[in-house]
């Protein structure tokens, strides 16, 4: 279901710019949504569990970030009992609307009924974003009977209620009142681009397709990721843009890199180290940026920034190891040295005086538009805040960079020359691969985000690290676990220990 | 461009004039090397020529090249064991792997810190003896330490090789900082204590050579064992230029208690007041500093039990002495070793997993070398039907680190009081008065064929010249 409905989202996004505002309602009569199949939860394997939630909670989180930049604004027309998941839904929504009929309820009941927590931020939003009075969310999160419409308004759960009789009414002036909100062009305006099936091919070696490159070494657990500069020249004018479409660049590779993301995270568990790396004209990249920013109050040339800024964001919150090579032949260069930037690590060749020297340049894209969950860039992120150090980086733009300069500036990590790059790469990976999984998540999770919290990343932080803890122990998913016999009518058995 | 002609200046079976990264490497650190030379080195000895042996190749011919050298310009090389065809990991998780040809990436920290550790012992023995050519008894003796300490300094040389070849800019920091540290430097001393201990004399010296030097064998003999076979096959060539170290410490101490027991016989006394007047050490002291040496010398296993010693293992990285003559299962996950330790005043034996052991185990083989070259040492009182005989203290004595550390223990292996141990100590180890006395001694003998009072000639030269043998010629 939710791997649908991000499909129906980024086709709303790109195919139909007549749509302001997504209503998200049920087609079932008194009942909205009740969240995730639980027997199929009860089901699945830790990891599953985990990279469920993880998916489900950028789903959402674009949602937010689609409206956040203008475009899509979502209201939850909840026509019905909303619980756990369902609600979690709503949350995700600009405006939540919920029927009055005495009898429906809104309810977060994963804790008294499942033993576990609401996976997908409900608790983070119930308070970081509808600033529910924390006593009030510690009664709501605890019983499992919710409450009505009245209450639920009340205690700032919903926005708004309406009476069965008036509910239409009310969607279409709150769906009204929204689209009054959002910078789509609207019915009429403009054509929609076709999102046409990515060309991927899967062979025993990997994840292969125009632009982006999956090379998986099953036996060192790697997977080396290149991603390519355009090869054709791209459109300069929106006309052309718009022309292109899909086939634009910008979008074709994020698409790629999206679905190479997306499948490493869900089918190849133990490649735990993800190599990346660039090819191509920088050149090329620059230009495609230079035309992302000149046009990007065009509604698709929007939605293809947002796509990018999203692509990147989940690279961020991928539970591999990043190193970045900065080779010969290589193109991180403005939208592509995000991926450098995005890396727990980076190496970069040193060739003093050679002409093929690989070299990193800045563009104005890596300064604000591609922002990560922290809602700060990779580089302010990177500099923990600091002014100093991000200005020095600002004042090169377009500069080609050495390695040497840009060891100087802060951007890479390591600068091997020719006689020592083999090894010490070679020798960082095997290091790295032998390290333990599950304490390099843990690690690379807290020092990819220093600095403030926001609400996404206290979902994927605070709130994902308690869950998965939540997920593994007997209280849970033993045989007795609350998890495990919620629906047989068996009741769950505790070790009451509080840890 | 190179400065260095590096197959003349630098002899070596490593391929040194066709891998740029290693030269790239000595380019920066063979300079660095030299002036530490220069400041550390042996005092006062860059115009001596040297009758001294040096290794240009691995083959029998080779490797004790013969002739007189001023040791700036020593051409200290670099050498491995011939590679063996089909080598294997012998012992630990990885047994029957094929030995690593380059540093598995997940064992890189602790190789180097293996490395590095060897490493620093190599120049801090130099610093610790540079004095010592100012008291030389005899240029054969003065010959002997100039021939250790260039070994030293190749030994250093072959660690620092490991280093710039296989751990990248890492390696060449740590080659670096191999210079940097000095021994006995309050700020930034040797990494191992015993290597920051003074070597005041040419007893301690030939004690040093005796009991230290064979702890570095022990080292290295468990190293050559190593499943990375680079570091294995370095260890097994310095193996054989170690053993001519032991060989100038067990036979100097054997030249001192030979002197001594030819004046004891010759003046029919063994009274240590009498003997001390007629300028030789007596037995007594001579037991002292066997006493001191080889205590501290013990602390350089480390704890009885170790679990670094047991990840060492279990990762392939370093073997027991002789790994692959011992007939088990070369894992170790169930086998036992027996470890002493102390129940309230009695030391007792108990069983303790064998990888954890290790240290002790390695400390034991050492033990049984120490003692056979003791035995050999009580022949030359023996002979002179002098009843006095040399014996090893116990293992506890005198230990700073392990399972005796909180506890004083007696040469003859009880565990005593803090009074009894303030009242006996002075005669178990050397008294400041005992230091004395031997530095009283320690003058300069530079004519041929002439040796200073205290101590008797060799029985024969190096490379069968004459015991007369104009071995350093001063200009």
């Amino acid at each position: 279901m939710d791997i649908e409905l991000n499909d129906a989202l980024q086709r709303i996004r790109f195919e139909h710019p007549e749509v302001k505002v997504v209503v998200l309602t049920s087609a079932r009569e008194r009942m909205f949504c009740s969240g995730a199949n639980i027997y199929m939860l009860g089901l699945s394997s830790h990891a599953w569990k985990v990279n469920f939630c993880k998916f489900t909670n950028e789903t959402r989180n674009s949602m937010e970030d689609s409206s956040r930049d203008g475009g899509l604004k979502f209201l939850a027309a909840v026509n019905g009992t909303m619980a756990g998941g369902g609600y979690e839904l709503a949350l995700a929504c600009d405006e939540i609307l919920m029927v009055d009929d005495r009898s429906s309820t809104v309810s977060l009941p994963e804790v008294p009924l499942l033993g576990v927590l609401p996976g997908t931020g409900g608790l983070t939003r119930v308070t970081d974003k509808r600033h529910v009075r924390r006593d009030l969310a510690d009664v709501f999160c605890t019983m499992t009977e919710g409450v009505r419409a009245d209450r639920a308004r009340q205690w700032k759960l919903v926005d708004h209620v309406a009476k069965p009789q008036v509910f239409r009414e009310a969607v279409q002036e709150r769906a009204a009142a929204l689209a009054a909100k959002s910078q789509r062009p609207g019915p009429g305006a403009a054509t929609g681009v076709a999102l046409a099936p990515l060309a991927r091919t899967i062979d025993d070696g990997g994840y292969h397709y125009g632009h982006v490159d999956v090379a998986i070494d099953r036996k060192a657990r790697t997977a080396t990721i290149t991603v390519g500069a355009p090869r054709e020249p791209q459109p300069a004018d929106l006309a052309g843009i718009l022309a292109a479409g899909a086939a634009w660049w910008p979008l074709a590779m994020a698409r790629e890199l999206d679905d190479a993301i997306l499948m490493l995270r869900a089918n190849d568990l133990d490649i735990g180290t993800w190599i990346l790396k660039t090819r191509g004209d920088a050149d090329a990249v620059l230009a495609a940026d230079a035309a992302l920013l000149a046009y990007r109050d065009n509604w698709f040339v929007k939605e293809v920034l947002g796509m990018l800024r999203r692509t990147l964001a989940r690279l961020d919150t991928s539970s591999r190891t990043l190193f970045a090579l900065i080779d010969r032949g290589s193109a991180f260069a403005g939208s592509l040295l995000e991926l450098a930037l995005a890396a727990d690590r980076s190496y970069m060749l040193l060739l003093p005086d050679d002409a093929e020297a690989p070299r990193v340049v800045l563009s104005e894209i890596n300064f604000g538009p591609l922002p990560m969950v922290n809602h700060a860039t990779r580089l302010a992120t990177r500099f923990c805040g600091a002014a100093q150090p991000v200005e020095a980086a600002r004042a090169v733009i377009g500069d080609r960079l050495d390695a040497a300069v840009a060891a100087e500036l802060g951007l890479v990590t390591f600068t091997p020359d020719d006689l020592d790059w083999d090894d010490e790469v070679r020798i960082a990976v095997e290091e790295r691969t032998s390290l333990s999984p599950d304490a390099l998540t843990g690690m690379e999770a807290n020092l990819r985000f220093p600095g403030a919290e926001t609400m996404e990343t206290r979902i994927f932080g605070r709130l994902s690290a308690w869950q998965n803890w939540i997920f593994i122990r007997p209280n849970a998913v033993g045989e007795q676990g609350a998890l495990k016999v919620f629906g047989t009518g068996a009741k769950a058995k505790f070790n009451w220990d509080r840890i | 461009m190179s400065s260095i002609d590096y197959s003349e200046r630098i002899p070596n079976n490593v391929n040194l004039s066709s891998n740029k990264t290693l030269q790239r490497a000595l380019e920066h650190w063979q300079p660095a090397y030299l002036k530490w030379w220069q400041e550390m080195g042996p005092e006062g000895s860059t115009s001596m020529d040297v009758y001294l042996r040096t290794a240009i190749s691995v083959d029998p011919k080779g490797w004790a090249h013969f002739d007189y050298v001023r040791m700036p310009d020593y051409r200290w090389g670099i050498f491995l064991a011939p590679p063996e065809a089909g080598r294997k990991v012998n012992f630990g998780a990885h047994k029957g792997e094929p030995a690593w040809q380059e540093v598995p990436g997940e064992y890189r920290s602790v190789l180097r810190r293996i490395i590095v550790t060897q490493g620093d012992t190599e120049p801090a023995s130099v610093e610790q003896q540079r004095h010592l050519g100012l008291t030389c008894p005899s240029l054969y003796d003065l010959r002997n330490i100039f021939q250790v300490n260039v070994e030293e300094g190749r030994h250093l040389w072959a660690m620092v090789y490991l280093l710039h070849a296989y751990f990248g800019r890492d390696g060449r920091e740590e080659g670096e900082a191999l210079l940097e540290r000095r021994s006995g430097d309050a700020d930034n001393p040797r990494i191992l204590t015993a290597f920051n201990e003074r070597t005041p004399d040419w007893l301690s010296f030939f004690m040093f050579t005796f009991i230290t030097d064979r702890d570095g064998k022990y080292q290295l003999a468990a190293l050559a064992e190593s499943g990375f076979d680079p570091l294995s096959r370095t260890c097994r060539f310095m193996l054989t230029e170690e053993a001519h170290h032991l060989f100038v410490g067990e036979s100097g101490v054997a030249r001192i208690i030979q002197r001594t027991c030819d004046v004891m016989a010759a003046h029919k006394t063994d009274d240590p007041a009498k003997l001390r007047g007629l300028g030789v050490i007596d037995l007594p002291t001579i037991q002292k500093y066997l006493n001191f040496h080889f205590s501290v010398t013990s602390d350089l296993y480390g704890s009885e039990i170790s679990s670094n010693a047991a990840s060492f293992y279990t990762q392939g990285l370093k073997g027991r002495f002789e790994e692959t003559k011992i007939g088990d299962d070369h894992v170790l996950d169930s086998a036992e070793y027996p470890v002493m330790e102390v129940v309230g005043d009695r030391i007792a034996v108990k069983h303790a997993p064998a990888l954890n052991a290790l240290n002790e185990r390695l400390r034991d083989d050492w033990i049984r070398d120490v003692q056979s070259g003791v035995d050999r040492w009580n022949r030359i009182p023996e002979k002179a039907g002098i009843p006095f005989r040399f014996t090893l203290p116990h293992k506890g004595f005198h230990r700073k680190i392990g399972v005796f550390g909180e506890h004083h223990v007696s040469p003859d292996g009880r565990v005593v009081s803090e009074a009894e141990w303030t009242h006996h100590a002075r005669d178990w180890l050397p008294t400041s008065t005992d230091r004395q006395y031997v530095h009283s001694l320690m003058g300069r003998v530079t004519e041929p064929g002439k040796f200073a009072n205290w101590i008797a000639p060799p029985a024969r030269g190096i490379n069968n010249q004459p015991v007369d043998f104009e071995y350093v010629r001063f200009n």
